[in-house]
């Protein structure tokens, strides 16, 4: 407590130097804090508009998939499945007057498949198949194809079958080979134009943690004892995760240059004061004050400074963010990187600053050490 | 009366290569409650025979006992602790903590020393502060104070712990002459009320004589030692 109090004494009585080395700690929190939600927003957006509407990992067989429900049940037991739901996908051709399109239907669980495609909220014109034989059609096909909802259009699926259909909505993925591609509807229907009820193609299957996917993708093989082939989106999509990952090692890179040029300033800077205080610290000795607590005066400057540093880093870092997010948006209106702002993370960068600037302070700590009384008392 | 420090054949010589030897063969002892003063040419050697016995700094041969005990055994803790319990300082150039109060200068040796402070302490600064004529400017911060006054916090601080012994180094040297009478009356008084051990260091003639008992060095050897008491 007697290091503590002195030590804070010297930042009050040097009180221009401490705000100085104050703000250079704030600063690169600051930028720690900045980068940090920056390149986390950025990963977040791509890995959203990548794969966030879509199957993470997927249960698919040889042949049709009957007991889908107790599958469904089996994989939602897996650690880190959050979502499960089902698909019956049958490409097939589009017959409108005299054109043909090839299309892929798509038959799903309209309600549990919500979870993942949010086809609510892609709904631009009409609304969601209500009944058996209503479809979602994308945009890019309605609009080429000059459909208009209530339309009724053939689908032809090979060696199937065909059957007619009323558009009832109009969705868009924002992907044209989407939008040009799914025919929507609910599971029966489909089940309905393939002449066989209880069956679906596919299991698809959203993680909570999706650079997981591969191994919570082998869990789930383990599970269902490995009897249906199961894909993930990681080793469906190597370049993407390998673009992700280099991102955060920048990222990772930045921060620690940020922490070893703090660490150096402090360091510096309260080598400087060991000086200044130098006399001040030969009284105390000659007082009584042993070189351990000596050391420890330093030791709490370097705390001290690093607490200040961190509460003004995260204050400045958030403050960054607000006006990034506020200020840099695209022609919609919608932040150009929507940041992404983790307490954890924010947390975690006060707390390596503290950390640094107290191990910066072993420095000037040691230093004090060496402070010999006779040296100060002659030198007046 | 008993000696409360004793000198022991002491040596000290400074530099590895170029040899310098500032004292040679030192042999002294002081008595318990009595008023010494170290008078000497510059480079005689005084401040060293201060600093040696106040464990400040180490002889190169011989011993200094402290109440009986040998120094030249203990580690830097133990003469930190040494220091913080028997001895007293004063400097020529007063070394206040400019960052803090004279009334928190007078109780630092308390706080580095961990040792609470309590109503008492308070109360006994408050008294030092009194002895000392200061009670007006106990809060002013150390650097807002003459030269005089700043010594008379310093001999203050000295005596917060109740020192058996206080050294001192020309505690004067850089006052004027009313000042300086004033401090060596203050001094004296301290002596008879507290029973403190006083050694000075002293380039004044005048003022030594008031001490019981003068040392005279020269070229790092007792020259004269006269004792009045």
């Amino acid at each position: 407590m007697f290091s503590f109090k002195i030590a804070y004494r010297f930042l009050r009585s040097s009180i221009g130097q401490t705000i100085l080395i104050v703000l250079g700690i704030s600063v690169g929190v600051s930028v720690q804090v900045f980068i940090g939600s920056l390149i986390g927003g950025l990963q977040n957006s791509l890995v959203q508009t990548t794969i966030g509407n879509s199957s993470q990992v997927t249960v698919v067989s040889d042949d049709y998939i009957s007991s889908y429900s107790d599958i469904r049940d089996n994989v939602l037991e897996v650690k880190g499945v959050e979502t499960v739901s089902y698909a019956l996908d049958e490409p097939g051709t589009l017959i409108v007057n005299e054109n043909t399109s090839p299309i892929l239907m798509r038959g799903l669980d309209l309600e549990l498949s919500e979870d993942i495609y949010e086809l609510k909220e892609k709904i631009v014109q009409g609304k969601l198949p209500s009944t058996n034989n209503q479809v979602l059609i994308g945009l890019d096909l309605f609009e080429e194809l000059e459909l208009s909802i209530g339309d009724t259009i053939n689908l032809s699926i090979p060696l199937k079958g065909d059957m007619n259909v009323t558009i009832s909505g109009v969705y868009d993925f924002n992907v044209s080979q989407i939008n040009n591609s799914w025919i929507i509807t609910n599971l029966e229907t489909a089940q309905n134009v393939i002449g066989s009820t209880d069956v679906v193609s596919s299991i698809e299957i959203q993680v909570s943690d999706v650079f997981a996917a591969d191994t919570i993708a082998m869990n789930i093989d383990a599970k269902l004892n490995s009897n249906y082939n199961i894909s993930n989106w990681i080793d469906l999509n190597q370049e993407l995760l390998s673009g992700l990952q280099a991102q955060g090692s920048s990222s990772l890179m930045i921060q620690v240059f940020v922490t070893i040029s703090v660490v150096l300033g402090i360091a510096s800077v309260l080598a400087i004061t060991v000086i200044q205080k130098s006399r001040q610290i030969g009284i105390l000795k000659a007082m009584g004050v042993k070189d351990r607590t000596a050391s420890l005066i330093f030791l709490s400057q370097g705390f001290i400074l690093g607490i200040l540093g961190a509460i003004g880093g995260v204050a400045l870092g958030l403050l960054l963010t607000y006006v990034f997010s506020t200020f840099a948006l695209d022609p919609d209106g919608n932040p150009v990187v929507p940041l992404l702002i983790e307490a954890d993370f924010i947390a975690l960068s006060g707390l390596i600053a503290v950390v640094s600037a107290s191990l910066a302070s072993l420095v000037p700590a040691r230093k004090s050490t060496k402070i010999s009384i006779i040296e100060v008392i002659k030198n007046g | 009366m008993a000696n409360t420090i004793e000198i022991r054949n002491v040596d000290k010589i400074y530099g590895n290569t170029v040899k310098t030897q500032v004292l040679y063969d030192i042999n002294l002892s002081f008595e318990k409650e009595s008023f010494n003063s170290i008078i000497g040419q510059s480079g005689s050697g005084k401040s060293t025979l201060l600093n040696i016995i106040g464990t400040l700094d180490k002889p190169t041969n011989g011993e200094v006992f402290i109440d009986g005990i040998s120094t030249s055994t203990m580690n830097k803790n133990q003469l930190a602790e040494l220091r913080g319990e028997k001895l007293g300082f004063v400097f020529q150039f007063h070394y206040l903590l400019p960052e803090f109060t004279a009334i928190e200068n007078v109780i630092m040796p308390i706080r580095a020393n961990k040792k609470p402070v309590t109503k008492e302490v308070i109360k006994r600064a408050n008294e030092l502060m009194d002895l000392v004529g200061l009670s007006g400017v106990k809060n002013n911060l150390a650097n807002n104070m003459s030269g005089g006054q700043q010594q008379r916090v310093a001999i203050a601080r000295a005596l917060m712990n109740q020192p058996d012994i206080i050294l001192a180094d020309e505690p004067t040297g850089n006052l004027d002459s009313d000042t300086t009478e004033l401090i060596y009356e203050l001094l004296r008084e301290i002596n008879k009320k507290y029973k403190t051990t006083f050694i000075i260091i002293t380039h004044d003639r005048r003022i030594a004589e008031k001490a019981d008992r003068i040392i005279e060095l020269k070229d790092g050897k007792v020259n004269i030692d006269i004792n009045y008491k």
